[in-house]
């Protein structure tokens, strides 16, 4: 149902999840965030480009890692939202407390930024 | 127009759940930010279900009604046997605690009441009937 591809540019880890993220899915993010941790990047790049669909599950996972990564200096930029997929973000008003971006050059470019 | 699915309670079939309702929906909601906000709020509720009422035991089984009774209008009932769970009664964590606690949940109510127009608990032939309004404008 989701399939997580990980690539690495430019010295940051670009994790593209395609499908649908929902409570019996969730688990496959989760585990693809936790092994870049694990693997000691520092730089998170998630390509939401297709991303077709997020519940609550998939959601709580990104807010899981919030605090980690501010006490890691770990940084994680999203980017390339449908409007459907942005809409659910900011329902609960979780854009404001992730980074998100358009697209992939914005997004290398906030990264970069935040990892200053 | 009137539309009835029933599912097993396991968390594989939240798809098939999805699916329904696009398929149901499509002629009745333009737009599809709007529709994606339905289905988010419909999935969160039968996850809920099956989760907390049902502990995912796939031979339990949610009744899932949609009715479209005027333009600008949707009705959603689900239908169970199970313990109750009534997410009006439920105490919604704040998002501070959310992150601070790391707890992957808690968000799903939130997100149905901000979905949803109305959601109201009643009985009906013994089974706990939870109907959810949402209005299209």
């Amino acid at each position: 149902m989701v399939h997580i591809k990980r690539l690495q540019e430019d010295g940051a880890d670009i994790l593209a999840v395609v499908g649908e993220i929902d409570a019996s899915s969730s688990i496959e993010l989760d585990l693809a965030i936790a092994k870049s941790v694990g693997e000691g990047s520092t730089k998170i790049l998630v390509d939401c480009g297709a991303l077709e669909y997020i519940s609550s599950a998939g959601l709580g996972v990104f807010m899981s890692y919030i605090e980690e990564f501010r006490d890691k200096n770990i940084h994680m930029v999203l980017f390339g939202m449908k409007d459907k997929v942005t809409n659910t973000f900011q329902i609960l008003g979780l854009a404001d407390l992730l980074h998100i971006a358009v697209n992939k050059q914005e997004a290398k470019k906030l990264i970069n930024e935040l990892s200053v | 127009m009137s539309y009835q699915y029933n599912i097993g309670c396991s968390l594989e079939n939240l798809k098939g759940v999805r699916d329904f309702i696009r398929k149901s929906l499509r002629g009745h909601v333009a737009s599809d930010v709007v529709l994606n906000e339905i289905i988010l709020a419909l999935d969160e509720m039968c996850s809920n279900l099956m989760i907390h009422a049902h502990h995912c035991n796939p031979d339990h089984h949610l009744e899932l009604n949609i009715d479209v009774p005027q333009k600008g209008k949707v009705i959603f009932e689900i239908i169970d046997d199970g313990e109750m769970f009534n997410i009006n009664h439920f105490h919604q964590p704040d998002i501070d605690n959310l992150i601070h606690e790391k707890r992957k949940g808690g968000l799903g109510i939130r997100l149905v009441k901000s979905i949803m127009d109305e959601v109201i608990y009643t009985s009906r032939d013994g089974k706990n009937v939870c109907r959810l309004t949402k209005r299209i404008k």
